[in-house]
């Protein structure tokens, strides 16, 4: 069983070599070979599962040792990968939304010149996402963690004739550059303190470890977490990655890559629990995200950009649950599944609706989409049921069970956490239910669109929406299945946590108030906001071009002032460090140096004139000399 | 009489040449100079013999003339070839290393 966990990685990985190196002899079948390979990594996936099922919950990890990388006397590194339920939570997501992914963008991308290509990277991120998560060490780990920027990169900026995309691309690995510096320091200081990088024997260790150093680590790995799952302050690149196309940004920036950050923290759960400044940090970090994400997700006329807010939000929630220590782990990948599945349907939906009306993202000429896309409409509406939290479907479960959790960190931070987690609830459902209203209800905005564009001689076609192809939507009912009844089937009897408690550990947390009257406060708020966004944008009507809106919605608008704030403090920041350095340079550094020879030049100017050729001077300094040489040692005498 | 006199002497002639060689342009006057400033020495020298009662300063004395005539050899020769090169005996027109 042990050699299939290679192949899980190598079938991708495979498909990308080939995808991508085959040229265009494989144009006409590219996309088959690669979603094929994709499909037999689930296979191998399930394969496993079932496997791991049948065997008693303490004995279901698997090892395989595939080669030393690094074989060197004090430093050993290795190839070699760890199968237990975390990672095999992990693989069974990655590899199926992957599939189904692989299966839309046959559709999606039907019309694109450089579909094999694009089918080679969302290999390659699989190959690398599967690396990340099966990994037995943090060194292979990082293998991974950079292997799934680069995919990113790749396919953020895959339209790169489109000089935003290529300028997203390359903002969101520069972002991540400062992530990945954070999860390299924290490997480098794990080398040193612990003296290898194992999973087993680093976190085995953290007992007998000093406080200082775990929470050293600990933050460098919640700053790595931070940049890969864009979370404050490293959030700036989420938003602009939606350049990409929608399947990517479903599969990554929604369902999987964008997850890697919580993946890192619930498995380096036994440095952040010894660690509890660190953790107060993550959580912190957690419940800002939330409602940064939330806020930006309510202004946001662009669809895939409100949706990049709730899900930077909706990690924000899983970083707080996963800050909460072992009362919040499981939750924490709970929701991390059940969002992998309702927020990959969103994207998806999101994608059948720009493919309906010409590439257009703008909401305010959507309106009344339900009468043609009845199909996308419906996947899209129980989406949008499970992330609200809509009593009974996905994101109720795993959602509840994180507000509780923050509760029941108790004291004052478990108030102000449970409340902010309560907060971002209710915004939630205003953004969500915004989406919904503007997308799929309303008057038909587009059709007066093009009477104003037509009027203003505007080049502006009048979109004709459809319904998209069976390739797209069969993955979007699949995903709307998992949205529905994956929390359930996770929350009754406790099957997850069963589950994945021999990896994580968990406490059941005691909330100060019982666990009905947060679920009754959740449904309370989630009411509340979708009643909030009925009054707005249902019963009147949504103007075509965007009113000018308040302080905050205009700052909500410019994502909170995120690329602002970046603008000024660091670009500028760095401009007059720079500035001030080359300064420094100029004259400290250079001026000693040019100093040194300037004086060096002038007291040897003046020493030449005593070189004049006369005896006469030369005999004047031998007396002067001697005189002194006499009177000193008179001197010295009388002394 | 009182051997220190003889000591003031030394020390009145020492400065007489070396005030020669310090402001006498003419190569022979500076030598003459060079040569007073020795004697006074020796007779510094032979003083201090006198005064410590033992011989050490007339052996010294003995020394300094057989250097000084030596010096004058040379000196002599220097100040010759100085002059036909230069047709001058003046020190301050060898101020060059070169001609």
């Amino acid at each position: 069983m042990e050699n299939l966990i290679a192949l899980l990685i190598a079938a991708p990985l495979l498909g990308a070599a080939v995808l991508l190196c085959g040229g265009r002899a494989l144009d006409r079948t590219g996309h088959l070979l690669g979603t094929l390979l994709s499909l037999a990594s689930f296979a191998f996936g399930l394969v496993l599962f079932t496997d791991m099922l049948g065997k008693d919950a303490e004995e279901r990890a698997l090892h395989q040792h595939l080669f030393s990388w690094i074989p060197v006397e004090g430093f050993q590194a290795d190839v070699a990968f760890q199968l237990d339920q975390l990672s095999m939570t992990f693989v069974l997501l990655i590899s199926g939304v992957g599939t189904l992914i692989h299966i839309y963008s046959i559709g999606y991308m039907e019309h694109d010149e450089r579909r094999r290509r694009f089918f080679g990277y969302l290999n390659l991120f699989l190959a690398a996402m599967l690396l990340l998560v099966l990994a037995d060490n943090y060194l292979l780990l990082y293998v991974g963690w950079e292997g799934v920027g680069l995919a990113s990169y790749l396919l953020i900026g895959f339209w790169q004739h489109k000089p935003s995309a290529a300028t997203a691309a390359k903002k969101a690995f520069l972002v991540n550059r400062v992530g990945d510096m954070g999860l390299s320091i924290a490997i480098m200081l794990m080398f040193t303190t612990f003296g290898t990088f194992a999973f087993g024997p680093v976190l085995e260790a953290t007992g007998d470890t000093g406080e200082g150093k775990l929470t050293a680590i600990a933050l460098m790995l919640l700053l790595a977490a931070c940049g890969k799952s864009a979370q404050v302050p490293l959030q700036s690149w989420l938003g602009d990655a939606m350049e990409g196309p929608t399947p990517v940004s479903a599969l990554i920036h929604a369902a999987t890559m964008v997850t890697a950050g919580v993946y890192l923290i619930v498995r380096s759960g036994a440095i952040f629990n010894a660690a509890p400044d660190a953790q107060l940090v993550v959580t912190i970090v957690g419940a800002v995200t939330l409602l940064f994400g939330a806020i930006v997700g309510c202004a946001k006329d662009d669809i895939k950009k409100a949706l990049a807010g709730s899900t930077m939000s909706q990690i924000g929630y899983m970083v707080l649950a996963a800050g909460l220590g072992p009362i919040g782990y499981v939750f924490a990948i709970m929701h991390l599944v059940t969002h992998g599945f309702f927020k990959a349907g969103l994207f998806l939906g999101a994608g059948s609706v720009m493919h309906g009306m010409n590439d257009e993202v703008d909401m305010r000429r959507y309106g009344g989409l339900r009468k043609y896309m009845p199909v996308t409409f419906v996947t899209f509406g129980l989406g949008y049921l499970a992330i609200i939290g809509f009593p009974g479907l996905s994101g109720f479960f795993s959602k509840d069970k994180i507000i509780e959790a923050a509760f029941a960190k108790g004291g004052t931070e478990g108030w102000i956490l449970g409340s902010v987690a309560l907060l971002g609830a209710a915004i939630t459902a205003f953004y969500m239910t915004r989406v919904m209203l503007m997308t799929f209800f309303g008057e038909e905005r587009w059709r007066k669109q093009a009477a104003i564009a037509s009027g203003a001689g505007e080049d502006y076609q009048e979109p004709h929406p459809h319904e998209s192809p069976k390739s797209m939507t069969i993955p979007m009912i699949i995903l709307a299945f998992g949205s529905v009844f994956a929390g359930g089937f996770f929350s009754i009897g406790d099957r997850f946590l069963h589950w994945l408690e021999p990896v994580t550990a968990h406490e059941h947390g005691h909330p100060p108030i019982s666990a009905g009257a947060v679920t009754g406060a959740t449904v309370a708020v989630l009411v509340l906001g979708v009643a909030a966004a009925w009054l707005m944008y249902g019963r009147r009507p949504v103007p075509a071009v965007a009113p000018r809106g308040s302080l905050l919605t205009r700052a909500a608008r410019r994502d909170l002032l995120q690329d602002d704030f970046n603008h000024v403090v660091l670009v500028r920041g760095g401009e007059h460090l720079t500035r001030s350095l080359v300064y420094l340079d100029h004259s400290l550094v250079d001026g000693a140096v040019n100093g040194t020879a300037a004086s060096v030049g002038g007291l040897s100017g003046r020493l030449r004139r005593l070189q004049n050729g006369y005896v006469r001077s030369y005999a004047v300094s031998m007396f002067g000399g001697a005189a002194l040489i006499v009177a000193a040692t008179l001197l010295m005498r009388a002394v | 009489m009182n051997p220190v006199n003889y000591l003031y002497l030394a020390a009145l002639l020492f400065s007489i040449g070396a005030t020669g060689v310090l402001i006498r342009r003419n190569a022979i006057v500076v030598f003459m100079c060079v040569e007073l400033m020795l004697n006074a020495c020796n007779l510094a020298f032979v003083a201090f013999s006198r005064l410590h009662g033992n011989l050490d300063g007339q052996i010294i004395a003995f020394f300094t003339m057989v250097v000084a005539a030596a010096e004058v050899v040379v000196g002599l020769a220097i100040i010759v070839s100085l002059f036909r090169s230069r047709h001058s005996a003046s020190v301050d027109d060898a101020s060059l290393m070169k001609l």
